[in-house]
């Protein structure tokens, strides 16, 4: 039966799985950063002109 | 099982069941291929629609509509994973590569089908995000998970989720289903047969090695190709239907009688030869013809209402 290593020997990748872990995280950066604009284009894009219209002060 | 193998092996080089998986196998699972061919019939739609759409609201539509359908193909990957691994055109893809693991794949897809539903209904209209919810379940579960290991009759029925797309489209612009809506998804839902069957005529041993019901296995070619025919026969004229109605003007009712005839011409030659290395030929023909069947009209579709070219 194997013998349980320190913890922090257990979580060491080798370098493939270094180099997709963080092209994993660099895609879900992306992914997340892209939706927050996605909402935000959205929101303008359903407001439209009617957005200025507070400011008229009518 | 013993208790050894159970244990990671810690003494090897890093982590293991640590994913290899990089973005790019994450994105092959959404069958970019079929992606692209949705988002150009949706379009189709989407332009062909009566009224004034928000550009960006339709670009934004368009992304929803493209990555539910990926959605829809990463679930399909999923649980297809078993027969994917029998068939080469499919052994390759990323689960049965064990690039991607099967639970992380579906995760993957539940979460792109809820927020493609939700950006799509908060950009366009819940009409379209019903349509497209509906699109996600015929495929993922009706087609998926029941037709396509259960009955010859699975592309024909299972079909629809393909045909979806101009109908989304059409409801972006305008919030409803109609009878010209009705129409392109007819085309589609009509061409999928013989497209399919085609391709199934010369991969009839591979789908039955993997136990998939093709009509070439459970009826036999012959009746395979009389139906390719039958649905040829319904399709040529169906497609000159958007003409009539006005949907399409005269360079589409042109378009559309030629490539119909052409498609009719080539699903006679299925018909007619039936032996050896001249039927297989002349089954990829069609397979081939029919993609290009469903680009031209459509693209003219496209154009016509795009760039006002209609005469």
């Amino acid at each position: 039966m194997p013998t349980r290593p320190d913890p922090d020997q257990s979580l060491v990748l080798s370098p493939a799985q270094a180099r997709s872990r963080r092209a994993r995280n660099v895609a879900i950066g992306l992914g997340v950063g892209g939706l927050v604009i996605l909402f935000y284009v959205i929101t303008i894009a359903k407001l439209g002109s009617h957005v200025f219209s507070m400011f008229d002060g009518s | 099982m013993s208790l050894a193998t159970q244990q990671p092996a810690f003494d090897q080089p890093g982590l293991v069941g640590a994913s290899l998986a990089t973005p790019s196998d994450y994105i092959e699972l959404l069958k970019p291929r079929v992606m692209s061919l949705v988002v150009f019939t949706a379009l189709c739609g989407m332009m062909a629609a009566p009224g004034h759409l928000n550009a960006i609201t339709g670009l934004i539509s368009l992304f929803a509509i493209a990555v539910g359908a990926g959605a829809s193909g990463a679930l399909n990957m999923v649980y297809d994973a078993d027969i994917d691994a029998i068939m080469t055109r499919t052994r390759k893809r990323p689960i049965p590569d064990g690039r991607v693991a099967s639970a992380e794949a579906l995760a993957f897809g539940v979460v792109l089908s809820i927020f493609s539903v939700m950006v799509l209904g908060l950009a366009s209209n819940w009409v379209a995000g019903a349509l497209l919810a509906g699109t996600i379940f015929f495929y993922a579960v009706i087609y998926t998970m029941w037709l396509k290991r259960t009955t010859p009759q699975n592309i024909v029925i299972g079909g629809a989720a393909g045909a979806f797309p101009p109908m989304i489209g059409y409801a972006v612009a305008t919030g409803s289903v109609t009878w010209a809506s009705v129409v392109l998804f007819a085309i589609i839902f009509i061409w999928t047969p013989p497209h399919f069957w085609a391709l199934a005529l010369i991969k009839s041993d591979e789908y039955a090695r993997a136990g998939i019901p093709m009509m070439p296995n459970v009826k036999g070619p012959d009746r395979t190709r009389t139906e390719i025919l039958i649905y040829t026969l319904i399709l040529a004229p169906l497609g000159c239907v958007p003409w009539v109605m006005g949907l399409g003007g005269t360079a589409y009712g042109l378009v559309a009688a030629v490539a119909g005839t052409a498609m009719l011409w080539f699903a006679v030659q299925v018909y007619r030869v039936r032996e050896g290395e001249a039927a297989d030929k002349a089954a990829r023909h069609l397979f081939g013809f029919s993609i290009l069947y469903l680009l031209l009209p459509f693209a003219i579709l496209l154009a016509e209402h795009s760039f006002g070219l209609r005469f």
